[in-house]
C-alpha cells in the first residue's frame, strides 16, 4: 500500500510486519523514531506476541538481542554511531555466536568532536566484526531490506546490520510501497535457530576456544559470507517475484556499460550522484562517458561482481561518506582489491562528512575532473583550505592552541553542515 | 523432668544430610539423584568455593524449577573453568556471552521465553538464572543489572562472590575488602593492601532497588542457601542473591579452609547473611558462636602483612568495627543457635 | 540440534577430563576407634550400637551390645561409665549419657523378653566356670555363645556375686539382677548353686572339664585391730551387705560409724540410713580428695544426710561409743596421728577396709602365681597352670564389675583358642578418634538429658532406685547427641561438599566411595567430616 511517511516509520512498519518476538530499545539521534514507532505498535496492540523492552544502553539493547535470540526469539534493535561504538563488544559477540540479529544503523558521524549527522563512519567501523552489512539507498529500499534481512540472518545464522543515512533517510518524508502482512509472510518463515537455549536439549553456549580451533570458527564465519554473496542475490530475485520491484542485491549498476568513468558510493548520495551523472551525460552538458555503481552489500564485498562492473571502464571515483584516517578511503581500499591487475585509474573522494551538503554543483565539477584524471588520489570534497590552513599555523604558533573544534567553529561561523 | 522435643537429629540442620531425617526434610545436595547441574572434570581449582556455589544453587534452582531452567554466565573462573572447548561440565542450557552483560542476556532470554510461552509454543515455565562473579556484577556489570532491577525482569541473578578479579590473576574489585592484598592492591607502602574508604556491598544497593527478592548466603550454609534459591525461585520479577565463596588462591587459604574460611566470615560479623523482599529485610542466619575478626583473618594469606612480629592493630581494630557495624545493622546476634 | 562447531558444546562433556591426576594427597575413608570404646574395660562397641538406638532400632542396639556385654540393664545401673568420662562430647556440651541408654536397652530387653543371638554350633568342649558373679557370668555367656558347653558352680544359694551381696538394692533392684541371669541360665548355660569348689583340679578331673575360669571374687573383708568391748559390735562391710539378702535385716542400731573411705564405705553408710539408723557416719583416714570412692557416691551420701569425719581413725570401740584420733597428712600425703582424740556415740562398728579373695580351692595347682593377694594372669587370663583361667576382683586391682565382666569376655576368647591349640591374637586397634580430628560445628547444641532423681525423703526411708532410668525419647536424644567418632555415619557432608562431585553415594547403609578418576585432593572432605572419619594421605605417585 502507497504511504507518504517519514522514513524511520516506515521502517518501523516493516520491521513489525517480520514478527519480531523481542525488540530492544535505546534511544540516540536518529535512530530513534524507529524504536518510537515500535514502541508504540506494541502498547497499543498493533504489534502482538512481541516483548518490547527499554533498556539502560545499546550495550545492554545488543546483549539483550543476544539472549533472546539464543532463546530461539526473533530479535531486533537499532542505534548509530556512538551507540554502535557502545555495544561493539556485544556485536562482535553477536556475530561470533552466530546469532541471527537484525539491527538498523541509522548512520551518524563518530566523535569526538560529537555530531549527530549522516556519514557512514558508524557502520564502517564494524565492517570487520562478522555482521552482514546492506546499503539502502532510499526509504523503499530501507524498509524493504529489513525484509530481507531477517530472511537472510536467519538462514545463515548471522546478524546482519541494515544502514540507512541518518536523517537525510529517516526524517524524509517520502512515498513507499508497504507491503502487506501475508506478502511478508509468504517471504518470511518463522525462525528456525541453528542452535537454541532449551531444556529439553541442553547445550553450552559461548565456550572459550584455544588456538587449537579458534582459526576453524573464524574461517567457518568467513565461509558463511562468502555463501551470502550468493545468497543475497537470490534473495532479492525472490523478494522480487512476491513484491513486485527491484530491491537489494549486492549492486546495481546505472548507465555503466559504456561509461569510460565509474562513480562507485553508496546510500542516499546515490541518488544526487545520479542527477548529476544524468545532466553530464547530455550532450550540451559535454555528453560525458560516465556512470554509477552503487553497492548495496557491503559486507560481504561483492569482489567479482565489483571487478566485472568495472569491466570495461577506463577510470573510477569512490565517493565515500568515510574516512581512514592515516591512510585515506575505507570503501576505496575495498574497491582497489577488487580492481587489482585490471589497469585501472581511480580516485578516492572523501565528501559528506558529519552531514555536509553534497552538491550537484560540486559533484558536477568534481567528475569532470576525474574524466579528466585531474583529481589527486584522495580528495576532500569542499575542504574550507582557508579554515585548515589558519589552524595549523595556529598550532605551529603556540602550544596551548585549545580545542581544535572550537577553533574552527570560531572561523566558520556556524556549526556542522549548512543545507543549501 | 522436661521434655526435649527429639529435632535435634544428632547433628541437626547443620550438615548435608542426615540418615535420620526423612529424605524431604535433607538438602537438595544430600539428593543421590541430585541435578549435578556442574559435573566433574571442570578446570576450577582444588577447594573452590565458586565451583561448589554454582552447584549448590543452580541444583536448588533446577529442584524448584523442576529441570526447566536456562542460565546465562558472565565470563570469570565459573565460566573459564567449565567450558574449555571442547569440554563444558554444565549439564543444562547455559550461555556466556560478555563479562559485563549477564544480566542483560538473562533479561533477553526472559523475554523470548515470555513470548514463545504467550504464543503457545514453549509448554513448560522455563526459568532463567544469570550468574557472575563478583567483578562482572559489581563492576563491569553494574549497569545492566541495575536495568534488569529496575525494570523487573524475572531473572534471578546469582553474583559469587570472591572478592576479586580471582581469574585473571587476583586484582582488586570493588568487592574487595579493605586491607586485603591483591595484585593491583599490593601490601606494600604505607597503607598496604586494598584502601579503607572504598568498595561497595551491593546486596544493599540491590535493596534500595525494591526488588521483590534479595538475599545474601555462604557456602558454610548450604541449607540456608539453598531454602533462599527455593525461596527465590517462587518468586516472580527481578531476584538476587549473593554467595561468599572464599577462593583458596586468592585469600591465601589451604584447600580444605573454604567453607570454614566462609562460615568464619559469618560468625565474625564480616559478612551478614540476611533475606529481604521489596527492600526491607525479613530475616537475618543469626551468629552461631561469635569470633573476633582476627580468628577470620589470620589463615588468610591476603591479610598476612597484618600480622607477623608487630601486628597492625590499628588495621585489625577497623576491620573488627566493620564487622561490629554489619552485627549492628543487621542484627546479626539475633535469638541465639538454632 | 545441528551445533556450530567450538562454540557450542554438548553437555557434560567435561567428563573426559579425568582431573584425579591433579592430586598430589588423596581422602580414604577410615574407622578410627572412638573414646568410649577404647575405655570400656568391657570392650564394648558403644558406638556400634548408639548408631542403631539412635533410629530407634532398639533390638538390634541390644544386639550389638550383647555381642560384648550380656548385663545392660545391671551396667546401665553399677557401672562408673569411664567411656562417659572419655566421650568426646564433653568438650561441646556434656559427655553422652551412654550409661542412660545402655540402662535403657537393657530394662527394654527384659520388657520385651530378647534372647541372645543363637551360639554357635557345638564345639563338643565343657568348661567349668567357678563363680556366678559378673566375671563368671561373662565368661560363661561368652563361652556358650562360641559353642561350648558351660556349667557355672555357685557357693551361694543365689547367683549374681558382688552385685547381689555387695551392691544395694537402691543402686540395683533385685528382679534386675535376676532377669538377666535368668536369660543365661535360659541361654544354655548350666548353673549349679549352693555348690562350692574346694579341690579345683578334683573337680575337673571327675567332671570332664577341659578348661576352667575362675571367677570366685574377693569378699573376705580385710580387718584391723581395734580393741572392742563387745566383739559383736564390730561388723564388717562384706557379710553387712551380704546380709541384706537375707530375710531379716542386719540390726546395726541407731548410730552406724562406718570404717573406711571406699565405694563400699559409701553403700554400707547409706544402707545403715535406710535401715533406720538415726545417724550414719563415716570415718575416713584422710581427706575428700584422697578417698577412693567415686565422687559421685560421696556426693549422694551426703545428700542422704550422711556425715563423713575426714582425717579420723578409730583406736577403740566401747559400750556405747567409739574414740577416734585425729590425723593431719603430712608431706607425702599420708595420715599421721596427733594425739588428739574424741569420743563419738556409737551403736555399731562397721569396718570397710577392703577386701580378700579365697584362693583355697587352688592348693593342689601347681604353677600359679600369687601376688599381694591377687593371682597373676597373662594378657589372656590364663593363669601359671595351662587350662586354668582367672578374672574379676581376684586376679586385678580395679575391682568393677565393668572390668570383671571384660575380663570374662577376654578369657572367653583366650580358653576358646586354647580348646582349639592356638593363641588368641587380638586384631590391632584402629587409631583412636580424638576430638581434633574431629570438626564439631555439625553436631547440633543439645545439652545432656538429667536422669530423675529419687527425692531425699524416699532415699532416705526406701530401697526403690535412686537414679531413675530415661523414657525413651529422652534415651533417643541422649543415643542423638552421639557423634559417632571417627565412624561415618552418612551425614552426606563429603558427598555435598565435593566441588568436584568426587564422592559417591552407595545408598544407605553402604556409606560413600571416592571417584578418584576426578577427585583432586583438596581435603574438603575431610574438613568438613564431622566425626573425623576421613583422612588424608600423600598421593603414591
Amino acid at each position: 500500500m502507497l504511504k507518504q511517511i517519514e522514513g524511520s516509520r516506515a521502517v518501523a512498519e516493516a520491521v513489525a510486519l517480520c514478527r519480531p518476538e523481542v525488540i530492544c530499545a535505546y534511544p540516540i539521534s536518529p535512530q530513534t523514531h524507529i524504536v518510537e514507532a515500535l514502541g508504540e505498535m506494541v502498547k497499543e496492540g498493533a504489534l502482538t506476541d512481541c516483548e518490547y523492552i527499554n533498556v539502560e544502553s545499546e550495550f545492554a539493547a545488543m546483549s539483550v538481542a543476544i539472549g533472546a535470540s539464543a532463546a530461539g526469539a526473533r530479535s531486533y534493535t537499532a542505534t548509530a554511531s556512538q551507540g554502535l561504538l557502545f555495544m561493539v563488544e556485544a556485536v562482535y559477540n553477536a556475530a561470533g555466536l552466530g546469532l541471527p540479529i537484525v539491527m538498523t544503523v541509522a548512520n551518524r558521524a563518530i566523535g569526538a568532536p560529537i555530531n549527530i549527522w549522516n556519514d557512514h563512519s558508524d557502520s564502517l567501523s564494524q565492517r570487520d566484526c562478522g555482521w552482514i552489512q546492506l546499503f539502502a539507498e532510499t526509504n523503499q529500499e530501507a524498509l524493504d531490506l529489513h525484509i530481507q534481512a531477517f530472511k537472510l540472518a536467519e538462514e545463515l545464522s548471522m546478524p546482519v546490520m541494515v544502514c540507512m543515512d541518518g536523517f537525510i533517510l529517516t526524517h524524509a518524508y517520502e512515498r513507499v510501497d508497504m507491503p502487506t502482512q501475508a506478502q511478508v509472510d509468504a517471504y518470511l518463515p518463522p525462525y528456525e535457530p541453528r542452535q537454541v537455549l532449551d531444556p529439553n536439549e541442553p547445550v553450552s553456549i559461548g565456550a572459550m576456544v584455544g588456538p587449537e580451533a579458534f582459526t576453524e570458527v573464524r574461517y567457518l564465519a568467513h565461509a558463511k559470507q562468502m555463501q551470502a554473496l550468493e545468497r543475497i542475490p537470490q534473495l532479492a530475485a525472490e523478494f522480487g517475484s512476491v513484491f513486485a520491484r527491484d530491491s537489494g542485491g549486492l549492486l546495481r549498476t546505472y548507465l555503466t556499460e559504456d561509461a569510460e568513468t565509474i562513480v562507485i558510493a553508496m546510500g542516499s548520495v546515490l541518488g544526487t550522484i545520479k542527477d548529476t551523472v544524468d545532466a553530464m551525460r547530455l550532450p550540451e552538458n559535454g555528453g560525458h562517458s560516465i556512470g554509477v555503481l552503487g553497492i548495496t552489500s557491503y559486507r560481504p564485498f561483492p569482489l567479482a561482481a565489483v571487478a566485472a562492473a568495472l569491466k570495461h571502464c577506463k577510470r573510477f571515483v569512490v565517493l565515500e561518506k568515510s574516512l581512514a584516517v592515516g591512510i585515506g578511503g575505507i570503501v576505496a581500499t575495498d574497491v582497489r582489491m577488487a580492481v587489482t591487475g585490471m589497469g585501472l585509474k581511480g580516485f578516492t573522494v572523501v565528501a559528506g562528512l558529519g552531514g555536509r551538503a553534497i552538491t550537484v554543483k560540486s559533484l558536477t565539477a568534481l567528475f569532470e575532473k576525474a574524466t579528466r584524471e585531474a583529481l589527486d588520489p584522495v580528495t576532500f570534497l569542499d575542504l574550507d583550505w582557508k579554515a585548515v590552513n589558519k589552524q595549523l599555523e595556529r598550532e605551529k604558533a603556540r602550544r596551548r592552541s585549545g580545542p581544535v573544534a572550537e577553533a574552527l567553529l570560531r572561523d566558520v561561523g556556524v556549526v556542522g553542515a549548512r543545507n543549501y | 523432668m522436661s521434655f526435649q522435643p527429639v529435632k535435634f537429629y544428632q547433628t541437626g540442620t547443620f550438615t548435608v544430610g542426615n540418615r535420620l531425617l526423612a529424605p524431604e526434610e535433607r538438602s537438595v545436595q544430600a539428593s543421590a539423584k541430585r541435578f549435578n547441574s556442574i559435573n566433574s572434570g571442570h578446570r576450577a581449582c582444588q577447594g573452590c568455593g565458586e565451583a561448589l556455589g554454582a552447584r549448590y544453587a543452580i541444583d536448588a534452582a533446577m529442584e524448584a524449577s523442576d529441570g526447566q531452567l536456562v542460565a546465562a554466565n558472565a565470563t570469570g573462573c565459573l565460566e573459564v573453568f567449565s567450558t574449555p572447548y571442547p569440554e563444558t561440565s554444565w549439564q543444562i542450557p547455559w550461555i556466556h556471552s560478555l563479562f559485563g552483560n549477564t544480566a542483560a542476556v538473562a533479561t533477553g532470554i526472559a523475554a523470548a521465553i515470555k513470548v514463545k510461552r504467550k504464543k503457545g509454543e514453549q509448554e513448560h515455565d522455563v526459568r532463567v538464572v544469570a550468574q557472575g562473579g563478583d567483578g562482572g556484577t559489581t563492576d563491569i556489570g553494574f549497569g545492566c543489572l541495575s536495568g534488569m532491577f529496575e525494570r523487573n525482569d524475572d531473572v534471578l541473578y546469582i553474583c559469587y562472590d570472591n572478592q576479586g578479579y580471582m581469574n585473571t590473576g587476583v586484582q582488586r574489585s570493588s568487592a574487595t575488602p579493605p586491607a586485603a592484598r591483591t595484585a593491583t592492591t599490593m601490601a606494600v607502602g604505607p597503607e598496604p593492601g586494598n584502601v579503607f574508604g572504598q568498595g561497595k556491598f551491593l546486596p544493599a544497593i540491590a535493596l534500595a532497588h525494591d526488588i521483590p527478592y534479595v538475599a545474601t548466603a555462604t557456602v558454610a550454609d548450604l541449607r540456608d542457601l539453598e531454602a533462599k534459591v527455593r525461596r527465590a525461585m517462587e518468586i516472580r520479577g527481578a531476584r538476587y542473591i549473593h554467595i561468599l565463596v572464599p577462593c583458596p588462591l586468592g585469600w591465601g587459604t589451604a584447600s580444605q579452609e573454604t567453607i570454614h574460611m566462609a562460615r568464619l566470615a559469618k560468625e565474625t560479623g564480616i559478612f551478614p547473611v540476611f533475606e529481604a523482599e521489596h527492600g526491607e529485610i525479613r530475616s537475618v542466619l543469626p551468629i552461631r558462636r561469635q569470633q573476633p575478626v582476627e580468628e577470620y583473618l589470620k589463615p588468610q594469606k591476603r591479610y598476612a602483612h597484618l600480622f607477623g612480629k608487630q601486628p597492625n592493630v590499628a588495621v585489625i581494630a577497623r576491620l573488627q568495627a566493620m564487622a561490629d557495624r554489619n552485627i549492628k545493622r543487621y542484627g546479626l546476634l539475633g535469638q541465639g543457635e538454632r | 540440534m545441528d551445533k556450530p562447531f567450538a562454540i557450542t558444546l554438548d553437555p557434560g562433556s567435561s567428563l573426559a577430563n579425568r582431573t584425579g591426576s591433579w592430586r598430589t594427597t588423596r581422602p580414604v575413608y577410615v574407622d578410627r576407634l572412638p573414646p568410649c570404646n577404647a575405655t570400656c574395660p568391657a570392650g564394648e562397641n558403644i558406638q556400634g550400637w548408639l548408631f542403631h538406638a539412635e533410629s530407634g532400632d532398639y533390638e538390634n542396639a541390644w544386639r550389638s551390645l550383647t555381642a560384648n556385654n550380656p548385663l545392660p540393664a545391671i551396667m546401665g545401673r553399677v557401672c562408673y561409665h569411664p567411656c562417659e568420662g572419655a566421650c568426646n562430647r564433653q568438650n561441646i556440651d556434656a559427655a553422652v549419657g551412654i550409661n542412660s541408654v545402655e540402662r535403657f536397652l537393657g530394662d527394654e530387653a527384659i520388657r520385651r523378653g530378647w534372647q541372645f543371638d543363637a551360639p554357635a554350633p557345638s564345639t563338643g568342649k565343657r568348661v567349668l566356670v567357678v563363680g556366678a558373679g559378673p566375671a563368671g557370668l561373662s565368661a560363661a555367656y561368652h563361652l556358650r555363645r562360641l559353642g561350648h558347653q558351660v556349667a557355672i558352680f555357685e557357693a551361694a544359694e543365689q547367683a549374681g556375686g558382688m552385685m547381689r551381696y555387695g551392691i544395694p538394692k537402691y543402686r540395683l533392684p533385685r528382679d534386675v539382677l535376676d532377669a538377666e541371669i535368668r536369660r543365661l541360665v535360659d541361654y544354655g548355660i548350666e548353673l549349679r548353686l549352693e555348690t562350692k569348689v574346694s579341690d579345683l583340679r578334683q573337680v575337673m578331673a571327675e567332671q570332664g572339664f577341659d578348661a576352667c575360669f575362675l571367677g570366685v571374687g574377693a569378699h573376705l573383708a580385710k580387718r584391723a585391730y581395734i580393741p572392742a568391748g563387745d566383739a559383736n559390735k564390730v561388723l564388717d562391710a562384706v557379710s553387712v551387705l551380704h546380709d541384706m539378702e537375707e530375710e531379716t535385716a542386719p540390726m546395726l542400731g541407731r548410730r552406724v560409724v562406718v570404717y573406711g573411705g571406699g565405694n563400699t564405705a559409701m553403700d554400707v553408710a547409706r544402707t545403715a540410713k535406710r535401715l533406720g539408723a538415726e545417724e550414719a557416719i563415716i570415718v575416713y583416714r584422710r581427706t575428700r580428695d584422697k578417698m577412693p570412692a567415686h565422687d559421685f557416691e560421696v556426693e549422694e551420701a551426703l545428700q542422704e544426710g550422711i556425715s563423713i569425719k575426714w582425717l579420723s581413725t578409730i583406736k577403740e570401740a566401747g559400750e556405747a561409743d567409739i574414740m577416734v584420733e585425729k590425723m593431719v597428712l603430712d608431706e607425702n600425703g599420708l595420715p599421721q596421728p596427733t594425739g588428739e582424740f574424741e569420743r563419738i556415740e556409737a551403736d555399731s562398728v562397721v569396718l570397710a577396709l577392703g577386701q580378700d579373695a579365697d584362693l583355697s580351692l587352688l592348693e593342689n595347682v601347681p604353677g600359679l602365681v600369687v601376688d599381694h593377694g591377687l593371682i597373676q594372669v597373662d594378657a589372656g587370663m590364663m593363669t601359671g597352670h595351662p587350662g586354668i583361667f582367672a578374672g574379676g576382683d581376684m586376679a586385678g586391682s580395679e575391682r568393677t564389675v565393668t572390668v570383671a565382666i571384660g575380663h570374662g569376655k577376654k578369657a572367653a576368647r583366650a580358653i576358646d583358642a586354647w580348646l582349639r591349640g592356638e593363641r588368641y591374637v587380638a586384631p590391632p586397634k584402629h587409631e583412636l578418634a580424638t576430638f581434633e580430628r574431629m570438626n564439631p560445628w555439625y553436631y547440633s547444641d543439645a545439652p545432656k538429658t538429667v536422669r530423675p532423681v529419687l527425692d531425699i525423703i524416699r532415699r532416705q526411708s526406701t530401697f526403690e532406685e535412686v537414679l531413675g532410668g530415661l523414657d525413651e525419647h529422652n534415651a533417643l536424644f541422649e543415643a542423638r547427641r552421639c557423634m559417632s567418632c571417627g565412624n561415618c555415619f552418612e551425614c552426606d557432608n563429603c558427598y555435598g561438599v565435593c566441588p568436584d562431585n568426587a564422592v559417591i553415594k552407595l545408598g544407605p547403609g553402604k556409606r560413600f566411595a571416592f571417584n578418584y578418576d576426578y577427585c583432586k585432593g583438596c581435603g574438603m572432605c575431610a574438613a568438613e567430616c564431622p566425626c573425623g572419619a576421613i583422612k588424608v594421605v600423600p598421593e603414591e605417585n
